[in-house]
């Protein structure tokens, strides 16, 4: 999994049938100390993320559709966790907003 | 996922069983600012509507051979949507 910051949203009407009435998260993904590894993903939203949370980004497919409970879905990136903090022994941690 | 914008079509009359009847089209990759990034790829056309300078969803590896009809064919990306509005939140 990977962590990230939500940034935005994306609005798509005509869409694969899996993104209908589900959220679409910019996600930023960060490093350890929070910094922007210059990467984003677009993922869907499990988990309730609002603007500006730092959240746990599940970027696989098989975990994705399971998540989603869509076996045939073309999807691979889902938002699974709002992150409270993060602490390693670098002490660098990255709190909730 | 990530963001495109739709940039040209692919036209391949000889092609391989499991790919006849998708539309290819050529996608550049886009950051969040609507910036190229990366180099062009070409994605089967997985909502069936998309068109030259359209903003697009796409999604790479094996989940874009899902974005078409069954049986999975041979697709590394593939558009899974299109894009009205990329709204950004300010921190």
């Amino acid at each position: 999994m990977k962590i990230g910051r939500v940034a935005g949203t994306v609005v798509s009407t005509i869409c694969s049938p899996v993104f209908e009435n589900r959220k679409l998260l910019f996600v930023d993904l960060l490093d350890l100390d929070g910094n922007g590894t210059g990467g984003d993903v677009i993922a869907v939203d499990a988990v309730g993320a609002g603007a500006g949370e730092t959240v746990l980004v599940l970027d696989e497919g098989n975990g994705a559709r399971q998540v989603l409970e869509a076996p045939d879905a073309p999807v691979r990136a889902v938002v699974v966790g709002v992150i409270d903090e993060i602490e390693t022994l670098r002490t660098s941690p990255v709190r909730r907003r | 996922m990530e963001l495109g914008r739709v940039t040209g079509t692919v036209v391949a009359t000889t092609i391989y069983d499991g790919l006849e009847g998708a539309r290819l089209l050529i996608v550049q990759p886009l950051d969040r600012k609507l910036r190229p990034r990366g180099r062009p790829v070409v994605a089967a056309d997985g909502v069936a509507m998309a068109a030259p300078d359209d903003l697009v969803t796409f999604v790479s590896s094996r989940e874009a051979s899902l974005a078409l009809p069954p049986p999975p064919g041979p697709v590394d990306h593939a558009i899974v949507g299109i894009v009205d509005a990329v709204e950004e939140w300010s921190q």
